[in-house]
């Protein structure tokens, strides 16, 4: 089990600036992210766009933002669990929290802080009958090991980069890649969209335009998906897995169901110091709600400081808490 | 101001009337009107969150530009008249549509 003074669920700009005030106060932090990477939502939908209301940057390229973000807080040396959502928090008897991940990962903390912006990105599913049964049977949502595909016939569903980019890749690894999209032409990279009509004309992979995900069938596992073609006509394709690649969309999740205060998908805080209605849980930045609040990355760094003062009482109960500026002591790593 | 009507997911219609010269999207007054999309990218045209179906309007207000493709290709579902409402100019050619929401992540 990870041990540690916080648990910040949520790595975007928030969350990794709470590993800064936090390092300040001697207070270690493991960092959990449903997310392959960090930078939660400027990473994964804009890495590339300017923000203008960072004090101090005139203009800052997204990710430029969280690569700066990694390094101010690289001396406090955080640790982090990516790719996995929090599923349960369950509190210990002296008041610590124990952390489980949809991967089983284990973090015991002192503190909780809920930095999960809009919630975690979950994959968009389509709608087809029995879809959910066959999750982890078949039907999977995001190549995690290419390796699992090996010399099994896999089908993929989708027009973007994902999907033409896992095409080209399984191609190569898979027995056989049959790729369904609804339209007859690709908006994705141009140059990974004629790779993959390369594909097809060579024979290596199984090309369906202007078709759709119908139906999807098996005995406890996949094994047929079902499609229709623009004249309704019916094509059933043997297969061992159907990967949909219909892109991420932020959802609440397992949040909703931790005994918060929750108001339209927000967690309502005190604004003395951002804790939540339970004890040793804070929330900070776009997850959280109070009155006069604004979704900026601005406010969430200053959520940040704040809540992390009152936070030190339940990692050093024995000391008392003494305010120094960076600029008298520099930043003391661990 | 225009008026135009809102029918959200459970097929309730009704009139949501938004001034035309304060520079709004359609997006900010659907929010405003307190229905519930997320805009998660703030009107980037980067989530389709905000994603609607014109059902009666214009022809002009039925074609979703290029970057709205982008998005909506992604979906798992999407029609003709598709838009994201964070790309649509509140002005004068709402006047008497019908849209519908469609965006699968209602709050």
């Amino acid at each position: 089990m990870i041990q540690t003074d916080l648990c910040i669920i949520g790595a975007g700009p928030v969350g990794l600036f709470a590993v800064f005030e936090a390092g300040l106060l001697k207070m270690r932090c493991h960092l959990i992210d449903a997310l392959p990477q960090v930078g939660g939502q400027l990473s994964e939908i804009y890495p590339q766009k300017p923000i203008y209301d960072i004090p101090g940057y005139p203009e800052v390229k997204a990710q430029e933002l969280v690569d700066n973000l990694m390094e101010q807080i690289k001396p406090f040396k955080p640790t982090f669990t990516l790719g996995e959502r929090v599923d349960h928090l369950e509190k210990q008897e002296d008041g610590s929290y124990i952390v489980t991940t949809s991967d089983k990962t284990q973090v015991h903390a002192q503190v909780i802080v809920i930095a999960g912006g809009l919630g975690c990105f979950e994959p968009r599913k389509p709608v087809l009958d029995n879809l959910e049964t066959f999750e982890g049977k078949g039907v999977t949502y995001m190549v995690k090991n290419p390796e699992t595909f090996r010399d099994k016939n896999v089908v993929l569903a989708g027009g973007g980069d994902s999907a033409l980019d896992w095409t080209i890749y399984l191609a190569d690894v898979a027995k056989r890649v049959t790729l369904v999209h609804r339209n007859e032409t690709f908006r994705g990279a141009p140059d990974s969209a004629a790779k993959v009509f390369d594909l097809a004309s060579e024979g290596k992979i199984d090309l369906i335009l202007s078709a759709n995900l119908k139906e999807i069938s098996g005995n406890g596992k996949l094994d047929s998906v079902t499609l229709t073609d623009k004249t309704k006509n019916e094509y059933k394709i043997e297969t061992d897995y159907l990967i949909p690649l219909f892109g991420l969309s932020p959802k609440l999740g397992p949040i909703a169901d931790w005994g918060l205060s929750i108001d339209k998908n927000a967690i309502e805080v005190d604004t003395r110091d951002y804790s939540t209605g339970v004890e040793r849980i804070y929330a900070i930045g776009d997850i959280n709600t109070y009155p006069g609040k604004l979704k900026l990355i601005l406010c969430g760094f200053h959520e940040a400081a704040i809540m992390m003062h009152s936070a030190f009482k339940y990692v050093y109960p024995d000391q008392k808490l003494s305010f120094k500026y960076t600029t008298v002591n520099g930043v003391n790593a661990f | 101001m225009v008026k135009f009507t809102v029918e959200d997911q459970d097929g309730n219609r009704q009139e949501v009337e938004a001034p035309t010269d304060m520079g709004f999207s359609l997006m900010e007054i659907l929010k405003a009107s307190e229905y519930p999309i997320l805009a998660t990218c703030g009107g980037m045209a980067l989530c389709a969150t905000c994603h609607i179906e014109i059902l009666e309007g214009p022809d002009e207000l039925g074609e979703a530009t290029d970057i709205e493709l982008d998005q909506l290709e992604n979906l798992p579902e999407y029609f003709p008249t598709s838009r994201l409402s964070c790309q649509i100019r509140v002005s004068d050619m709402l006047e008497g549509a019908v849209l519908k929401l469609r965006g699968e992540d209602v709050i």
